[in-house]
Parts: structure tokens; C-alpha cells; sequence
């Protein structure tokens, strides 16, 4: 198994109720940016959530391994498989708006895991969160280490939290949305930073979205999500030159800056992709093999 | 709109039936205290004092629950006492609701000065210690059974009004109460039919809350000898005696204790049942 | 401005709510039938002296003239003189006040312990049965006013097994030389352990049956705040940073979820102090519930409009003391 992250037929489903992730393989190589692409309700999300152990009580882990650097986290205890997180993995959450810690000063909730979970000195932490804030661009760190969440706008907030994120050196980050609930004007600006800070870096990167546009810019491989499913893995270059699912190419279609400009979601019809399916499960396979 | 047959077929619940059971119990031992009494309340023997309950060695025969230290019936005078207990719970519980209530309502529908007014007093009433209040009542206006639902309704009015004003608020801002105003319904008509029976559930579940509350006053001011006549059966007239003789006979403050802890248990719990079973919202 | 304005309006409807508490205290105790002078004087007083105390303590005028110098008088630090007691009101009040504050603080202090910790384990094991002992807990001690469960931990603590005093607030052999009356904080603070270990023996039972009801509401308050807390992003962050749940909980969530309980406690901790009232006579606790119901009893008016004027100002330093923490705890509102 080559890659830092391999997912291996996750399977996910409400307690008692009916299935979200249905037997999902992916792998992200190390050093790699990875695409995840599907509309809203997919169960993208549920993909990171599953690795990094977040999964609403609601939902549980059915059938599947998640490796990470060769160790499957759903063969370690919980207390383990949290402690191999949070040592190894960064989240780059949603909406920088709620995942502050109202009634906390930014700095401490830099540096803090850096001594609670690593180790490190207090001194050198706080060293190591003044540097981030200025990698990411935020002027005067020493004085937005003493602000509140409260004070900052929303950019500023997604810069904090990407330093948080890569304070650690960590292994592999997961970016669930992380420029959806943001402006447009600062979206760019974020997914650069993003980009930028991967590469200096060298992290492994899932990257989730439903905007093709945004993984055709950062990623180096993609896996299309529909229903719960893994449709398609595969390099971005085979990918857009020649999509296997056909709501691979009906995705491809709506995304403005490739096929046409105007772009609209075409609809994939049913019967076309049960079709399909069964074609899509032995490529699923043959990608479990590799 | 849901399904009329689900309602119909929910449980109604253990604990309803529970504290339903015993508030009947104990209005059947009110209402038949005089027939199933074995003796009489008041006798007096003091050749039969401090006599333990019917299991323990040195019982009377016929004193099934013991005697207190004047040799009366703990059980008769707790039956007795349900006369008084059940009398105070139902009337000053329901004067209390009606005079909360609606001016809880007024104040919350009308807002202007009717509310500030209300709120006013609201506010004072809340900066006194309620105990006290109901004492310093009950000396200014005398002990005995009118003065004690008085004194209830003089203070926990607002008990009512403060949660009746805040739920009358928020009806109030909502669309369909605009609606009926458009249509051309009067001010207090739109008050009766949109916004009170909205408010019933909560106004049920309080009364009964309040009849609990009530009993507890009563066992108080009982229990600091300014309720009824002494020589009266009371709960906390028997529980204030049992105080000062626990140590020689638990029995004579056990036995109204657990009376009054589970009719207060069961007036609540009743209160909670009936809110889930009746809000609207949660249903 | 904004600030200042609040401060004022806020300081102004204190002071309508004690002018409201004074004037209703005063004319009710005045509707009182009996003459309180009559019941100081020995059997056989004339006419002639009933009439010469009634004046010395201002009976003779009307309520209006009566309420307008006892005002001025209580403006000035004086609130009359005790007519059973025959001592000054704002002495013996302020000899009785320590008692009660520390029998509240004490309960306060149990009842944020024990609510604070059901409301941790009922989110650490939230959706499980242990959760629903708790609710179930809390609910029944939530319908039991602190009068009977002061009754019901006699019978258990002070009967079944008896472990602690079931009256008085310290044994009389212990009673050193304590130059304040807050007897338990003295103690404390001159490291007299024996003397600690009495006034706690007398102090349990009390503070217990008060703390009870608040302690249940704290727990169910504070466990929904937490448990919707704990859906939050910056949670669900944290955990993904190796935190162990017990951690999440404390560390994240807790100071977010304190605020919303903090205004309700505060109330409620009004009630607690109201209900030391009836509790202190059960336990024969020496404070100012207990002082008041003496002062009903012999009519002695002076003493109650005192103690009742006294209550309401702790009620309403309370709500003051409440918002202003909220102020401080909450960071959006400290840096505004």
C-alpha cells in the first residue's frame, strides 16, 4: 500500500438506520494534495469525520479499515487512536466563525496542544505560534495572540486556524470546506495560502469540496462522492480529459472554467447510473488491488 | 397535523400514574376520613402515649401507625389531615392560578403600562423571602383556613404571572395573532381565543405545581404553629411535634413526612406529565 | 454612555423595588390587630404607661407620618429599636447577619459542587443510562422543597445513623471567644480545627437541604448547555487535537456553557437565601430567619420591617452581583 492515509471500504450508516458511506476506498499519497468532490449531502464530510474519529453519535463505522502511515486506526483503542490524531492529523474546519473558542485568547488556543499533547515548552510553542501567524500573513501576531475570537473577521480567523493547523508539523491535514462559509474576495486568497503552506510544508492533504473548480487548482488527484459512494479516483489529468462515471462528466459539465462557461448541472438520469454501477464496483476493486 | 391515532394510543406513563394514584388515594381519604378513621383525631389518652406502630413490640391494638405523646392516632390524623392538605391544595392552588394567570396575560398581551405596572409589583414581591411573607400575612390576618389560601394567593401570584407574561409575549409576536387583529377581532377576544389557549398546557402544569406548593405552605405555617386551631390534624402541625419527640418516637414524624413528601412529589410529577403530554410543541 | 445609563436605570429600579418592599412591610404590619406595646409591659400597667410607650415608639401618630420618620431614620443607618428585645434594629441584625450568610454561601458552595458534578457526568455519558439516573435524580429533587428534605436528612443523619447536630450552630463548649460572628471563617482563619469541625457538624444538615433544589437545577441547566456545547465546532476541533473527552468537556465547553446558567442560578440562589427562613427554625440555627419568626410571633414590628428590608436588599445585591459577572465571564461583553 503506497500513501500516508488508505482508506479501505469504510462503510458508515446510522445506528439502526440506513447506510451514509457505502464501502469507501481512497488513498492520500504523503506530500500529495487529494481532491474529495460531491454535492452537499453526500457524506463528504462524513469521510474526514470518520478519520479523525468525530462521527456524530448518531453514526457508526459498519465495515472497513482507515490506515494511517501503515496503522489501522480502527484497530487501536480509542484512547490510542485519539492520541495517534491528534500527534499526526490537523483540521482546517468549515466556518473560522465557530471554530474558535469564544472565551479563549487566540494564542492559547495555538499553543496549548503543542504542550498538552506534544510536549513542547511553553516558551517554544509560543515561539512556534508567533512564527505561523506570520507565515500566514497576519500583521502584528504578538498582539492578535492576546485578542478574542470575537475581534477578527472571518479571514483572519481562517489564517489562525490554517497556522493552528500546521503548527504541529502535522503528517496529514483535512480541509472540510475550509473557504465555503467565506467571501468570495477572501476565498482566493485563503485556497492560495492553502496551496502555499501545503507545499512549503510538504503535508499530505485531503482537500473536501463540492467546487470542482477549486480542486482543479490545488489538487493533484481527486475522488468523485455520490450517494455515499466513491465513484471515481484518479489523477487530475486523466480525470479531466476523460471522466469514467457519468456523473463524473455531468459534474465536469456544470464547472464553469472547463467545458462551457455557463455551466449548469446536468441531470445524470437513474437508470444511466445503475448502469454504471457495477462497472464503477469492479473499479473500485481493481483501485483496492493496486 | 399528526396522527390522531398515535395520540390516542401513547402511554400515558408510569409516573402519571403513579402520582395520579396517589392524589386519588389521598382524596378518598379526605373525603372518607370520618367512616375509615379507626379512631378518633382528637381523643386524647395519655396512658396511650408514644405507642409505636403495629409491628414493633409494646403496639396497641387499633393504633395501627402509633400514637403521638397525648396518646393520639398518628393515622387518623393523617387521614384528617388530607381534609385540610386536599381543601388548601385545590382552592388556594386554583385562586392563585386564576389571579396569576390573567394578569400574567394581561401584561403579556397588552404590554404598556398595564405590564409595567405588573412587572413592577412582580419585581418587589420577587425581593421578599416568601416564608416570611406568608408568616408576617398569617399574623396580620389571624390563623385558620381562610387566612392560609389568602396568604397563598397574596404570594405566589406571581409565580404564575412572570412564566404566563413571558409565554403571552412570545404568542403575541407570532404571525397568527397579527392575522386575527387584521381580521378585525376586538383586543380581548384575540387575548381568549388565540393567545389562552396556547398558554393552557403551562398554565396547567403550574396549577398543579402550585397545589403542591400550597400543601408545603400549609405544612409550614403549621409547622410554626400559625396555621389552624392546634388541636386541629394537620400534616405539619403533626410533623412539628414529631420534631421535637424524634429522638423517643420517629414514628409520630415519619409517618405525615412520607405523606406529604409523596403528595408533593405527586403534584409535581403530575405537573410535568401533563406539560409533555399537553405542549403543543413537544406532542 | 450606554454603560452608564444601564448603571443608572438599574440603580433606580433597586431603589423603586426597596421603597415598594418598605412601604408594603409597613403597612401591613401596621393592620396588625393586638397592640405590640401592650404585650411588653408587665400584667397591671396602667392606661397612663401604655399610652407613654406607645409614644415613645410612635404609635400614636398616623402610618403616614409614622412611614416618613422611619425613613428618615433608616437614610441615616437607624432603623428603631427592637420592642421585644429593646436594642437597637441595626445591631441585632447585622449580630445575626454573618449566620445566615455563611449558611448560604455554604449551600451555594455544596449545591454548585454537587450540580456542577452531575452536570460533567451526565455530558461525559450522555445518551446513556447513567444520563437518565441523573435526570431522574434531579427531578425529584427539584419537586421537594428544601423543608422537607431538611426533615427527611434529620431522620437519616440525625435519627437513623446521627452523625451531625440536628440543632444550635455550635456545641456551647466549643464556644471560644470569636470577635466576629462569622464564626465559621473565624475558625478557619485561626486554625482552630475542633472549632471548624463543630460549626460544620451543625452547619451540614442545614446547608444540604437548602442546596439540594439549587443543586438540581444547576445540574439540569448546565448539563443542556453543555450537551448543546458540545455540538460546537471548536469542540469538535479540540477533540481532533488528541484532547480526551473529560478534557473537551472541562476545558472547551464548560466556560461557554456556564453563561447561559449563570443569570438563572443567580435567581435561584434567591430562593435558596429566602428558604433559610424556615430552615433555620427547623434546625434552631441562630440566624435572621430564625430571629425573624420571633419578631412575627411577638409582633415586634420595628424588628421585622428590618429584617424583611434587610432580605430584600441581599435579593436584589444578588441580581446585581449575578450581571456583573456575566459581564466579566463573557469576553464579547468585557471588551464592548
Amino acid at each position: 500500500m503506497s500513501g500516508y492515509l488508505n482508506i479501505r471500504n469504510l462503510s458508515v450508516s446510522l445506528r439502526g438506520g440506513g447506510p451514509i458511506l457505502r464501502s469507501v476506498t481512497l488513498d492520500v499519497a504523503a506530500g500529495q494534495v487529494h481532491g474529495l468532490v460531491g454535492e452537499s449531502g453526500a457524506g463528504k464530510s462524513m469521510i474526514g469525520k470518520a478519520v479523525l474519529g468525530t462521527l456524530p453519535r448518531a453514526l457508526q463505522i459498519t465495515a472497513g479499515e482507515i490506515w494511517l502511515d501503515g496503522q489501522d486506526l480502527l484497530k487501536l483503542s480509542p484512547g490510542q487512536r485519539r492520541h495517534r490524531i491528534g500527534a499526526t492529523t490537523a483540521l482546517i474546519p468549515q466556518d473560522p466563525l465557530t471554530a474558535l473558542n469564544p472565551s479563549r485568547r487566540i494564542g492559547p488556543q495555538i499553543t496549548r496542544r503543542l504542550v498538552d499533547i506534544l510536549g513542547w515548552t511553553k516558551a517554544a510553542a509560543e515561539a512556534r505560534a508567533l512564527e505561523l501567524l506570520a507565515e500566514v500573513d497576519i500583521p502584528d501576531p504578538r498582539r492578535v495572540m492576546r485578542t478574542y475570537p470575537h475581534e477578527l473577521s472571518g479571514g483572519m480567523r481562517q489564517r489562525i486556524l490554517i497556522a493552528s493547523a500546521f503548527a504541529a508539523e502535522p503528517k496529514l491535514i483535512i480541509a472540510d470546506e475550509p473557504t465555503t462559509a467565506l467571501d468570495v474576495t477572501v476565498q482566493k486568497q485563503i485556497l492560495r495560502l492553502i496551496a502555499e503552506m501545503q507545499a512549503r510544508h510538504g503535508t499530505a492533504l485531503l482537500f473536501v469540496t463540492h467546487d470542482l473548480g477549486v480542486v482543479s487548482k490545488v489538487c493533484d488527484s481527486l475522488s468523485v462522492l455520490y450517494a455515499g459512494k466513491i465513484v471515481e479516483n484518479a489523477r487530475m489529468r486523466r480525470f479531466f480529459m476523460h471522466p469514467i462515471h457519468p456523473y463524473s462528466a455531468a459534474l465536469l459539465a456544470a464547472t464553469p472554467t472547463y467545458t462551457n462557461p455557463q455551466g449548469s448541472l446536468m441531470p445524470v438520469p437513474e437508470s444511466v447510473i445503475e448502469t454504471v454501477e457495477q462497472e464503477v464496483t469492479a473499479h473500485d476493486r481493481r483501485w483496492g488491488r493496486r | 397535523m399528526r396522527d390522531a391515532r398515535s395520540e390516542l394510543t401513547r402511554p400515558i406513563g408510569v409516573r402519571l400514574w403513579l402520582s395520579g394514584g396517589w392524589l386519588m388515594l389521598l382524596a378518598c381519604a379526605a373525603i372518607f376520613a370520618p367512616w375509615i378513621a379507626p379512631q378518633d383525631p382528637l381523643a386524647q389518652d395519655l396512658f396511650l402515649g408514644r405507642m409505636p406502630p403495629f409491628w414493633e413490640n409494646g403496639s396497641e391494638a387499633g393504633f395501627w401507625l402509633g400514637t403521638d405523646s397525648l396518646g393520639r392516632d398518628v393515622l387518623s390524623r393523617i387521614l384528617y389531615g388530607a381534609r385540610l392538605a386536599m381543601i388548601v391544595a385545590l382552592v388556594a392552588g386554583t385562586l392563585t392560578c386564576l389571579i396569576g394567570a390573567s394578569l400574567g396575560l394581561i401584561a403579556g398581551f397588552y404590554r404598556g403600562w398595564p405590564d409595567r405596572i405588573i412587572s413592577r409589583f412582580v419585581d418587589i414581591w420577587m425581593a421578599f423571602p416568601p416564608v416570611l411573607f406568608a408568616i408576617l400575612l398569617i399574623a396580620v390576618l389571624g390563623t385558620g383556613l381562610t387566612s392560609i389560601i389568602i396568604a397563598i394567593v397574596i404570594i405566589d401570584w406571581t409565580r404564575f404571572a412572570r412564566v404566563i407574561r413571558a409565554e403571552a409575549l412570545s404568542q403575541s409576536a407570532m404571525d397568527y395573532v397579527a392575522s386575527a387583529q387584521v381580521a378585525g377581532r376586538a383586543r380581548f377576544g384575540t387575548m381568549l381565543t388565540e393567545i389562552l389557549p396556547n398558554v393552557l398546557p403551562t398554565i396547567v402544569a403550574l396549577l398543579t405545581l402550585e397545589m403542591g406548593i400550597a400543601v408545603i405552605v400549609e405544612a409550614i405555617l403549621s409547622f410554626v404553629n400559625l396555621s389552624i386551631s392546634t388541636d386541629s390534624p394537620t400534616w405539619g402541625g403533626m410533623i412539628a411535634e414529631g420534631r421535637i419527640s424524634v429522638h423517643q418516637a420517629w414514628w409520630v414524624l415519619v409517618f405525615p413526612l412520607i405523606t406529604l413528601f409523596l403528595t408533593v412529589l405527586s403534584f409535581s410529577q403530575l405537573g410535568e406529565g401533563l406539560k409533555d403530554r399537553f405542549d403543543p410543541v413537544l406532542r | 454612555m450606554a454603560l452608564l445609563r444601564a448603571i443608572l436605570v438599574r440603580l433606580l429600579t433597586t431603589a423603586i423595588t426597596l421603597f415598594g418592599v418598605a412601604v408594603i412591610v409597613f403597612v401591613v404590619i401596621r393592620v396588625v390587630p393586638g397592640n405590640p406595646i401592650a404585650m411588653m409591659l408587665p400584667p397591671g400597667a396602667t392606661e397612663a404607661d401604655i399610652a407613654r410607650l406607645q409614644m415613645q415608639y410612635g404609635f400614636d401618630k398616623s402610618i403616614f407620618e409614622q412611614f416618613t420618620i422611619w425613613l428618615s431614620g433608616v437614610v441615616q443607618g437607624d432603623f428603631g429599636t427592637s420592642i421585644s428585645l429593646r436594642q437597637p434594629v441595626s445591631l441585632l441584625v447585622l449580630n445575626r447577619l454573618p449566620a445566615t450568610l455563611e449558611l448560604s454561601i455554604v449551600a451555594l458552595l455544596i449545591a454548585v459542587l454537587i450540580g456542577g458534578t452531575m452536570a460533567l457526568v451526565g455530558t461525559r455519558f450522555r445518551d446513556t443510562g447513567a444520563e437518565g439516573a441523573i435526570d431522574m435524580g434531579a427531578g425529584m429533587a427539584l419537586s421537594i422543597p428544601d423543608f422537607l428534605w431538611g426533615l427527611v436528612l434529620i431522620l437519616l443523619f440525625g435519627v437513623l445513623w446521627p452523625v451531625f447536630h440536628i440543632s444550635g450552630r455550635i456545641s456551647p463548649s466549643l464556644d471560644i471567644d470569636f470577635t466576629t460572628n462569622f464564626y465559621l471563617f473565624e475558625a478557619l482563619f485561626r486554625l482552630r480545627f475542633d472549632v471548624l469541625a463543630d460549626l460544620i457538624g451543625h452547619m451540614f444538615m442545614p446547608a444540604v437541604a437548602l442546596a439540594i433544589p439549587l443543586a438540581a437545577i444547576i445540574a439540569q441547566l448546565l448539563k443542556q448547555s453543555l450537551k448543546e456545547t458540545m455540538h460546537l465546532d471548536y469542540v469538535t476541533l479540540a477533540r481532533t487535537k488528541g484532547y480526551a473527552e473529560r478534557t473537551v468537556i472541562t476545558r472547551e465547553a464548560l466556560p461557554n456553557a456556564i453563561l447561559p446558567t449563570l443569570t438563572l442560578v443567580g435567581v435561584q440562589f434567591t430562593f435558596l437565601i429566602g428558604g433559610t427562613v424556615i430552615i433555620e427554625r427547623l434546625f434552631s440555627y441562630e440566624g435572621l430567619g430564625n430571629m425573624a419568626i420571633d419578631a412575627v410571633i411577638n409582633r415586634d414590628l420595628p424588628l421585622i420591617q428590618g429584617i424583611v428590608i434587610l432580605f430584600a436588599l441581599i435579593f436584589t445585591l444578588v441580581n446585581l452581583v449575578v450581571d456583573m459577572m456575566y459581564v466579566v465571564l463573557n469576553p464579547r461583553l468585557r471588551h464592548a
